[in-house]
């Protein structure tokens, strides 16, 4: 009590000082959050891919398909329970700036390969009754207004001519980790114009999504289906979600890295701010060291002491920085629509955003602590006069 | 009341490093303090007065020699038993009161009881009983910078009597004083030894507050000069 007491009227001894360190540690813990949930966001795909989905694609490059038949030699192979298809659709809808992953899939298939889009059963079966039906998330629905029944039109970039779509079912997340951002719509339906448009694009797909019986089989299983088509006119690469997912965020690494530099940079300039503030007042205050050393009271009491009021301070500020970067993380979001399909501050960050505070606090209080512990009195009373 | 010895100081020798230089402070000293003595320490600026009552109260090292308190030679203490010792033994009052600038009287007064065991309440009553003294009841919530030096000097006699220590140190305590509240100050030590028989032993430059003592003594050079005034005997 009485110590509490000492190190919280120790800390507002210098209400401008200690109110301007607060306010610094306020906006870094508030920055370090932000660039933690953005890193994380980039991540988040990767971060919630399932490990018993595989995915194959065209092993030259994602931008070349696949043939239609390849499904049935895939669910040949050992370990795969389920095999479905997709193609990257690449659509506009009004505006280039509006964008949102379109994909064409093979819908008796592909969704109930992902449980965690959840569909109401009569939509479902709306949808898959209806051939120029779609699917959309529920953070796209938000985004940009669609309900049940609208037509949504998009205008091709890789397959040429405008398309309407008739909403038929709006899916949810089982999380708040899950992508609500997509729309998808019948492959069939994709597959039956390009036959009448452009016969050579039909008939192919862009990825297989293979379903296996257990993840710890997903190395042996990738290999079994790409040696399966080894030396066929189209080679394939076969690796699990995740790691396909992550090949996207590697093309965009050195941003993250870059956003993760910063962020720890941002730690680090507070701690020298902080330091400093530390530094002053312990110089300040070394005959209040040497006197109570004097009465009686060992290094350690002081270190205690000092290091308290460092992490009242600096728990201070992140207690305020950290409250607020759930609003801010929210605006952001808003603003950001669909940009990245999951963006929310999430437990971890909170936690790191903790620990960078308690590391401000300790690492201020080092030096200052040491100092106090290493003082002699008589020295330290020499200090007043 | 003068009798058996509470500090015996044998052949200390005290000097400090300044610059790669050796500058020697107390040179072979030699003397002792009586239970419920009150010494006045007086001699030139440099003579080693302070450096004196440092070793006697424990803040500081002698370089050799025997310094016994009560019969045990503090100089043989490690830095914690040291700390331990000096809390349950002695108390200090400074020439620039060093008090907690965030703490009010009473906190201040109730500091050391923090390295004691006692609990809330009886902290508070020793407290309240030790502000009594000072004549300070009034002010126990002020903090020193809403007292004069007087006062502050008073709370940190408070401080200095409240674990009833063996033995009260003072650095020149009147030294930052006008000559009422210097008055004042010097009453309550007198009293302090009188009435409760506490030993003191002050550092002063002032001839008024050393008449004050029982037992005057001069340092010149670090080194005790003869013709040791009884001033005061009754
Ligand atoms: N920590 C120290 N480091 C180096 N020299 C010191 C130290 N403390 C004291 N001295 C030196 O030791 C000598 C005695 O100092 P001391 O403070 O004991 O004198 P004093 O008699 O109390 O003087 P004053 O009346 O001015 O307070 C002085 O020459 C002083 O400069
Ligand atoms: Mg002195």
């Amino acid at each position: 009590m009485y110590y509490a007491k000492l190190v919280l009227r120790n800390a507002l001894r210098h209400k401008l000082r200690t109110g301007l360190t607060m306010l610094g540690i306020f906006v870094a813990i508030l920055a370090f959050g932000l660039l933690r949930t953005v890193v994380e966001a980039w991540f988040a795909g990767a971060e919630n891919a399932s490990t018993t989905r595989l995915i194959t694609r065209n092993s030259i490059s994602l931008v070349f398909p696949l043939p239609i038949t390849y499904g049935e030699r895939i669910r040949q192979v050992e370990g795969v329970t389920r095999v479905s298809h997709a193609n990257w659709f690449g659509g506009v809808y009004v505006s280039e700036k509006n964008f949102f992953p379109q994909f064409a899939v093979d819908a008796a298939t592909y969704l109930p390969m992902y449980p965690e889009y959840l569909i109401a059963p009569e939509n479902m079966k709306a949808f898959l009754l209806d051939r120029k039906g779609c699917v959309v998330g529920r953070k796209l629905a938000q985004q940009y207004g669609f309900k049940v029944g609208d037509v949504v039109p998009l205008r091709g970039t890789i397959f040429p001519g405008t398309w309407d779509f008739v909403v038929r079912a709006i899916y949810d997340g089982a999380d708040a980790k899950t992508d609500t951002s997509q729309f998808f719509f019948h492959w069939d339906y994709l597959n039956e114009i390009l036959k009448k448009t452009v016969p050579r694009r039909a008939n192919t797909v862009g990825v297989y999504i293979v379903g296996i019986d257990q993840s710890s089989r997903a190395a042996a299983v990738s290999a079994a289906i790409d040696l399966g088509f080894r030396n066929s006119l189209a080679e394939t690469l076969t690796e699990t979600e995740k790691a396909f997912q992550l090949g996207f965020v590697a093309m965009t690494e050195a941003i993250v890295v870059a956003i993760q530099v910063v962020s720890f940079l941002v730690i680090f300039i507070i701690m020298a701010v902080m330091a400093n503030t530390m530094a002053m007042t312990a110089r300040e205050r070394l005959a209040e060291y040497a006197t109570m050393k004097a009465l009686g009271f060992g290094p350690a009491r002081l270190v205690a002491l000092i290091f308290g009021e460092s992490f009242a301070i600096a728990l201070a500020g992140a207690a305020a920085g950290i409250a607020a970067t759930f609003p801010v993380a929210d605006w952001f979001a808003h603003r950001l629509g669909t940009l990245f399909p999951v963006f929310g501050v999430s437990r971890h960050t909170v936690i790191m955003q903790l620990a960078a505070a308690l590391l401000v606090g300790a690492v201020a209080a080092l030096f200052p602590g040491l100092r106090a512990a290493r003082l002699r009195i008589v020295d330290g009373l020499r200090n007043i006069g | 009341m003068a009798g058996t010895p509470i500090v015996e100081i044998r052949h200390l020798f005290k000097s400090y490093q300044r610059g790669g230089q050796v500058v020697p402070v107390l040179h072979d000293l030699s003397f002792d303090i009586a239970e419920g003595e009150y010494l006045a320490l007086m001699g030139p600026s440099g003579s080693g007065k302070s450096t004196l009552l440092n070793l006697i109260a424990g803040i500081d090292k002698p370089d050799s020699g025997e310094l016994r308190i009560s019969g045990e030679d503090i100089s043989r203490l490690s830095e914690s038993g040291l700390a331990d010792w000096r809390a349950a033994n002695i108390g200090f009052i400074f020439q620039f009161y060093n008090l907690m600038p965030v703490l009010t009287a009473f906190e201040n007064v109730e500091l050391p009881l923090l390295l004691t065991g006692l609990g809330r309440r009886d902290r508070r009553e020793r407290v309240e009983l030790a502000l009594e003294m000072v004549s300070l009841t009034d002010r126990s919530a002020h903090y020193p910078s809403e007292l004069s030096g007087g006062q502050q000097q008073r709370v940190a006699i408070a401080r200095a009597i409240i674990t009833d220590p063996l033995l009260i140190v003072a650095d020149e305590p009147t030294g930052d004083l006008d000559r009422v509240s210097a008055g004042d100050i010097l009453g309550m030590l007198e009293r302090l030894n009188r009435e409760l028989g506490k030993t003191i032993v002050m550092v002063t430059h002032d001839q008024r507050a050393a008449e004050r003592a029982r037992i005057v003594k001069h340092l010149d050079k670090g080194e005790l000069v003869d013709g040791e005034s009884l001033l005061k005997t009754q």
